[in-house]
């Protein structure tokens, strides 16, 4: 799999490090309740389908960015803004 | 159909060839309604059929399968045994499972080729051996088998590795738990279809669920490609897909699937007689009876639902390979592959009730799937029939994280793609 970098173009994916599920929302700070918490830390969408996640460009240019990939296919949308 | 299997079974179909064997387990068309319907024939969805029969009587069962029996990951993991976890619960559980594989060629009338050659884990580091040493004292606290080795033992048990001063990682030890080894996971499948088959559960194959049938937060059924079935209850027993079957009840899990990679040499003279692992880096092998060495790695650490690994993983797997047993770097790969599993937060399991009445969840399966197989079935079976867990599956809870109950035996941390 090759995953274009934003500012490197296109790389191998052992370039990369993988950062997880990018369209979770973070609880807002001071938020008290703790199922709130719980489901943003601990529970995933895990789609078999379109997916936008984080990677980082750790060795290349250390770049963190979000990109859109089918976990169906491995097919790679391209990077999301 | 096959009734049971003996010596003079074997006989009688030897002295007359044109009788075919029967059909190891039935292919009945499925009635409208079953007391329990099992989503997933593989090896946990099977056992959980044969148990529910077994030791609760509940007979009127029925596994859906949506490819045939032995078509999943029961079919594509390396086939190890063990019971060296360390955290309560996760200790008990793998060892009740260790007793089950002991006996189950017997209990099943089927021969699943139960190798108990001996698991052996290498320390690089005196720390390591130090950490394998408290290992074994918490084995051994729970009556199971562990022995501690320093280097010179483990060079007579395996001469074949790096012992040089050049080694990357130096060999400083090893735990041993000689009752570990493998199974030959075909037939783990295939007995427990037929001993559950005989015992009058339906295994019906080709048969996908497709939705849920849920009224007033209630399962009353399942929909499949061969029409709606009613259920009294309902188990999953998918891991690898668990997410995806468990959202048709609206549910959203501490799961995220991901592809771990096994590899398999072209068949050599029997040179490595146990299970060897290594503490530098996680890696595994043993050598298959047909003589292919076959091992595995890490997961290639991204959530996908292919079954197709990264090159990278493969490098990084031949490199630990070619590290710790210098002889291999002259050996070819035969083939590869990938199984998709239900990577969580604590790299442990579930085998639960859930939100949702008379549905309950077993899944959650990352590297431990195959080993769990007969314990998963026993407690899933269990929890099913009583509405409740068994003291031995009651850590596997889907309130764990909760509730600060994690079960990190790898101590990595809530990262599923670390872990």
């Amino acid at each position: 799999m090759k995953i274009p970098c934003p500012h490197c173009g296109e790389r191998d994916v052992s370039e990369f490090r993988y950062g997880g599920d990018a369209s979770r929302q973070r609880p807002a700070h001071g938020t008290g309740d703790l199922k709130a918490w719980h489901d943003y830390h601990f529970t995933f969408t895990n789609p078999k389908g379109p997916h936008t996640e984080h990677w980082q460009h750790v060795l290349g240019c250390r770049q963190w960015f979000r990109l859109s990939r089918n976990t169906a296919t491995n097919v790679i949308a391209g990077v999301v803004e | 159909m096959a009734k049971g299997y003996s010596v003079f079974s074997l006989l009688r179909h030897a002295l007359k060839p044109d009788s075919p064997w029967p059909m190891a387990w039935e292919k009945p068309t499925p009635r409208s309604s079953y007391d329990v319907v099992i989503i997933g024939g593989g090896g946990h969805g099977l056992a959980t059929a044969y148990y529910l029969a077994k030791n609760h009587g509940i007979t009127n069962v029925a596994v859906l399968e949506r490819n045939y029996i032995g078509s999943g990951n029961v079919g594509r993991n390396t086939t190890l045994i063990r019971s060296n976890y360390v955290i309560d619960g996760n200790t008990q559980f793998f060892e009740h499972s260790m007793k089950l594989w002991e006996g189950l060629s017997h209990e099943l009338n089927y021969n699943c080729m139960v190798s108990q050659r001996g698991q052996i884990v290498l320390a690089v580091s005196p720390v390591q051996l130090d950490v394998f040493a408290r290992r074994g004292n918490i084995m051994r606290l729970n009556g199971i088998d562990a022995e501690l080795l320093d280097r010179g033992e483990v060079q007579k048990l395996l001469p074949y590795l790096d012992y040089s001063k050049d080694a990357r990682f130096p060999i400083w030890g090893a735990i041993h738990q000689a009752r570990a080894g493998t199974v030959r996971h075909d037939a783990v499948a295939w007995g427990y279809a037929r001993a559950a088959s005989q015992l009058g559960v339906h295994i019906i194959e080709n048969c996908e669920v497709t939705g849920m049938v849920i009224d007033n937060g209630r399962i009353t059924g399942v929909d499949t490609t061969q029409g709606r079935i009613n259920a009294g209850k309902v188990g999953i027993a998918v891991a690898g897909h668990t997410s995806e079957v468990a959202r048709m009840a609206g549910l959203r899990l501490p799961v995220e699937s991901h592809i771990l990679q096994a590899f398999v040499t072209e068949a050599v003279k029997p040179i490595v007689h146990h299970v060897v692992s290594w503490g530098a880096e996680l890696f595994y092998l043993s050598q298959s009876d047909k003589g292919g060495l076959v091992f595995g790695g890490h997961i290639d650490g991204f959530n996908t639902y292919t079954q197709r690994g990264q090159l990278f993983k493969i490098q990084d797997v031949m490199q630990c390979a070619v590290s710790l047993m210098p002889f291999m770097s002259r050996m070819r790969l035969l083939r590869h592959w990938g199984g998709i599993q239900d990577m969580t937060p604590d790299g442990s399991p579930f085998i639960c009730r859930t939100p949702v009445r008379d549905l309950y969840l077993n899944g959650g399966w990352c590297y431990q799937g195959f080993k769990a197989t007969p314990a998963s079935g026993w407690t899933f079976a269990h929890t099913i029939a009583n509405d409740n867990e068994h003291d031995l599956n009651r850590c596997y809870s889907l309130d764990r994280f909760e509730k600060g109950r994690e079960l990190d035996d790898y101590g990595i941390g809530n990262w599923t793609y670390k872990q």
